[in-house]
C-alpha cells in the first residue's frame, strides 16, 4: 500500500448512482480505493474501480475440459480395454464404435466438472467458506448501503470534506484492521 | 441508466425502497409461524411417515408388495420418478434458461422454482433406489470395481445414462441455488439478533461480505452455472426419455420421444411451481413482488407447453397409423380404446384441453383459475407417463400374458409419502431461507419498481 501511514476511511452511501459517481470522483483526485462493499451487485463498479476482468469462466471451460477427458478415458478403459463385453450385440471393441452410446456420459461429465471446480474455485478465492468470519465491517452493507474504504492519504480533514461533497452519509477513521 | 420502456409493466409493485426489499424478503425467517404452517407441515409429516413406513416395508419384503405382475413388471414407482423429475425441470428454466434470456421477471420467483427442483429431485431419486429391491447394494450403478470380479458398469444403457445425468443435475442444481443464497444468508445474518440464529445464518453464509470482486466473480459464476445448467437440464429429460425410447417395447420406442419429454417436464413444472407460489405469495404476503404479471407469464408458458404436447400426443398417433407397423398401430388403439382408456382420455382432457383457457386474458390473470388449472395440469402429467407405461407394457406380445395393473397400498402409500416429504422440505425452506433472491431483486429495482416508473415516466428522465 502506498499510502503514509496505516489507518484507513471508510465512507458509506445510501445509494448505488451517488457510490458510483463517488467511486469515479474518488479515483480522478487520486486517491487508492481499497474495496467497497455493496448489499447488491452494482453494475459498472468492477469497471469504474478498475478491478481487471475475472478469470473464472475460462477456469471453468479448462475444468469442462478435464471432464471430457475423465469421460473418455473411463469409458474407454472401463468399456473397450479392461473388460470388453459384447451387449445385445452392440459394437464394443473399439471406443470410436462405441462412442456414439458415450455421448452422454461425456456430456454430463464436462458438466458436472465444469459447475463444481468453478464454484469451488470461486469459495476458495473469494475466501468463503462455513464458519468464517464475516467479511463486511459494516452489517448495513448486506441490506441497502454501500460502504467504501480507502487508506487515509494526507490530511484527514480535506479528504472527509472531500468525501462529503461525494455524498457520504457518514465518514470514519480508524486503524487498519488487516 | 436505469431506465426500462415505461411500456413494460412494473415487476415490484409500490413505494419499495432497498430496506423494504430486505425487510420483507427476511420477515418470514424472523417472525413465528403461523398455525396454518404448523398444520400444513403436521399433515405433510403424517404423509412423510406413513411413506417411510411403506418403504421399509418394501426394503424388509421385496418389490413384491407392490401391484406388478409378470406382464406390467415397471409401472407407479418409475411414473413418479419420471413425475418429480419433470416437475424439478421448471426451476432450472426460470433460473438459468431465463437468466441466460435475460428475462427479469424470474428474479423473484427462481429462489423458490429452484428449492422446488431440488426438493422434487429428491423425491424422484428415491424410486429407482427403492426399486432396486436391494438398495443396500445401490451402489452398484456408479463406475467402481466391485468386489465380486472386475465387472464394470454398461455404459452403453440409458439407465446408466440416468444416473450419471440425474446426479449432475442435482448436484449442479445444489450448488447453483446455494450460490446465490449466500448474499442472501448473510443479510439475514447481518439482521439476525438472536446469537444462535446468527451463528447458524453466519455459517450458512460462508462469510460473505458482498466485496467488489466478490460480486464480479459472483456474476460470472452465475452466467456460466446458467449457461452449463441449460443444455443439463435439456439433456436429463431427454435421458430419461432414452430409457423408454431405446427399448423395442411398441408404444416407447419413437424419436419424439425426447423433445415430448422435455416440453411436458417444463409443462408440469411451471404448473407446480404456480401451486406452490399462489400460496406463498398469499400467506407471505409478497403481491408486490410475484405479481400478476409473474402468474400471467407462467400461465402463457403453461399454454405453450401444454400445446406442445398436444402436437406430441397427436404426432405420435398419426406416425403409429402412418409406420404401417401393426405392434406400433395396436399400442396406441389400445391407449386410446382399450381398459385404460379412461386414463387415456383423463392426459388428454387434463394436458391438451385444459392449458387452452389460458388464450383468454380473463382467466389467465385469474388466481382461483390459475390453481385449479396448475393442479389439474399436474394430475395430467401423472396420467401421461402411467398411460405411457403402463399401457405399452399390459398387453404385450403373447395375448396369454396379458394383464391389468392396480396399485397396491404399499404403492400408493409411497407416492403420498413422497407428497409429504417434497412439502416437509418446502415448508421448512419456506421459513427459515430467503424466499426471494433479494440481492438480486435490488438491481432491478431503479428500472423495473413501479415508484421509480412513475418517477421516470413523470421528468421523462433516461
Amino acid at each position: 500500500m502506498a499510502t503514509t501511514n496505516n489507518r484507513i476511511v471508510r465512507a458509506l452511501y445510501d445509494d448505488d448512482d451517488t457510490l458510483m459517481s463517488a467511486v469515479k470522483q474518488v479515483r480522478e483526485k487520486g486517491y487508492h480505493i481499497d474495496e467497497v462493499y455493496t448489499p447488491f451487485p452494482v453494475h459498472g463498479l468492477d469497471h469504474a474501480m478498475g478491478l481487471a476482468p475475472t478469470r473464472i469462466a475460462i477456469a471453468a471451460f479448462m475444468y469442462g475440459l478435464l471432464g471430457l477427458t475423465t469421460a473418455i478415458v473411463m469409458t474407454r478403459y472401463m468399456m473397450n480395454i479392461d473388460w470388453v463385453q459384447n451387449i445385445g450385440g452392440k459394437p464394443s471393441a473399439t471406443w470410436g464404435a462405441n462412442m456414439p452410446a458415450f455421448v452422454p456420459i461425456m456430456f454430463e461429465l464436462t458438466v458436472f466438472f465444469a459447475a463444481h471446480l468453478m464454484v469451488w474455485t470461486f469459495f476458495a478465492k473469494n475466501k468463503l467458506y462455513p464458519g468464517a468470519k464475516a467479511q463486511n465491517p459494516d452489517p448495513r452493507v448486506t441490506d441497502d448501503k454501500f460502504l467504501m474504504e480507502m487508506p487515509l492519504h494526507g490530511d484527514k480533514e480535506e479528504m472527509v470534506a472531500f468525501l462529503k461533497e461525494t455524498g457520504a452519509i457518514e465518514i470514519k477513521e480508524e486503524a487498519a484492521a488487516h | 441508466m436505469h431506465y426500462e420502456s415505461p411500456i413494460r409493466e412494473p415487476l415490484i409493485l409500490g413505494d419499495k425502497s432497498y430496506h423494504d426489499i430486505t425487510k420483507d424478503v427476511a420477515r418470514p425467517v424472523e417472525t413465528a409461524a403461523p398455525r396454518s404452517w404448523w398444520i400444513a407441515l403436521g399433515i405433510s409429516l403424517v404423509l412423510f411417515l406413513w411413506g417411510v413406513g411403506c418403504i421399509l416395508y418394501t426394503i424388509g419384503t421385496g418389490i413384491g408388495v407392490w401391484g406388478l405382475n409378470k406382464t406390467v413388471g415397471w409401472a407407479w414407482d418409475i411414473t413418479n420418478f419420471v413425475w418429480w423429475v419433470g416437475i424439478g425441470h421448471a426451476g432450472t428454466l426460470i433460473s438459468a434458461v431465463l437468466l441466460l434470456f435475460k428475462q427479469k421477471w424470474r428474479m423473484s420467483i427462481n429462489r423458490s422454482a429452484e428449492a422446488m427442483t431440488i426438493f422434487s429431485v429428491i423425491q424422484a431419486a428415491l424410486f429407482p433406489g427403492i426399486h432396486m429391491g436391494r438398495i443396500w447394494l445401490a451402489y452398484f450403478v456408479f463406475p467402481i470395481p466391485n468386489q465380486f470380479g472386475s465387472l464394470w458398469v454398461n455404459f452403453n444403457s440409458p439407465l446408466l445414462w440416468d444416473v450419471f445425468a440425474i446426479s449432475t443435475y442435482f448436484s449442479v442444481s445444489v450448488v447453483f441455488w446455494y450460490v446465490g443464497l449466500i448474499p442472501d444468508f448473510a443479510m439475514i445474518r447481518d439482521r439476525a439478533i438472536n446469537p444462535i440464529k446468527k451463528h447458524v445464518y453466519s455459517v450458512l453464509s460462508f462469510g460473505w461480505g458482498g466485496k467488489a470482486k466478490h460480486w464480479q466473480r459472483f456474476e460470472e459464476v452465475s452466467l456460466v452455472l446458467a449457461g452449463l445448467a441449460t443444455p443439463l437440464v435439456l439433456s436429463v429429460h431427454t435421458i430419461v426419455s432414452m430409457d423408454f425410447a431405446t427399448s423395442v417395447i411398441p408404444g416407447w420406442h419413437t424419436t419424439i420421444f425426447p423433445p415430448y419429454f422435455v416440453a411436458g417436464a417444463i409443462f408440469s413444472g411451471f404448473a407446480m411451481v404456480q401451486t406452490l407460489l399462489l400460496i406463498m405469495r398469499k400467506l407471505f404476503k409478497m403481491e408486490d413482488y410475484i405479481t400478476m404479471q409473474h402468474i400471467e407469464m407462467m400461465n402463457i408458458i403453461i399454454m405453450v407447453t401444454g400445446s406442445i404436447v398436444g402436437i406430441a400426443y397427436i404426432t405420435e398417433l398419426f406416425i403409429a397409423w402412418y409406420s404401417g407397423v401393426e405392434y406400433e398401430q395396436y399400442a396406441f388403439l389400445n391407449r386410446a380404446t382399450g381398459p385404460y382408456a379412461w386414463a387415456y382420455w383423463s392426459m388428454m382432457t387434463c394436458n391438451v384441453f385444459s392449458p387452452q383457457f389460458m388464450w383468454f386474458k380473463k382467466l389467465r390473470t385469474s388466481l382461483i383459475f390459475t390453481f385449479i388449472i396448475s393442479i389439474v395440469v399436474n394430475i395430467g402429467m401423472w396420467f401421461e407417463r402411467f398411460v405411457i407405461i403402463v399401457t405399452s407394457l399390459h398387453r404385450d406380445y403373447l395375448p396369454s400374458s396379458w394383464s391389468m395393473f392396480s396399485p397396491s397400498f404399499v404403492d400408493i402409500g409411497i407416492f403420498l409419502g413422497t407428497i409429504g416429504f417434497f412439502f416437509v422440505l418446502f415448508l421448512l425452506y419456506a421459513r427459515t431461507f430467503p424466499v426471494i433472491a433479494q440481492a438480486e431483486l435490488k438491481t432491478i429495482l431503479k428500472s423495473s419498481g413501479e415508484n421509480y416508473k412513475k418517477l421516470h415516466g413523470k421528468d421523462g428522465h433516461h
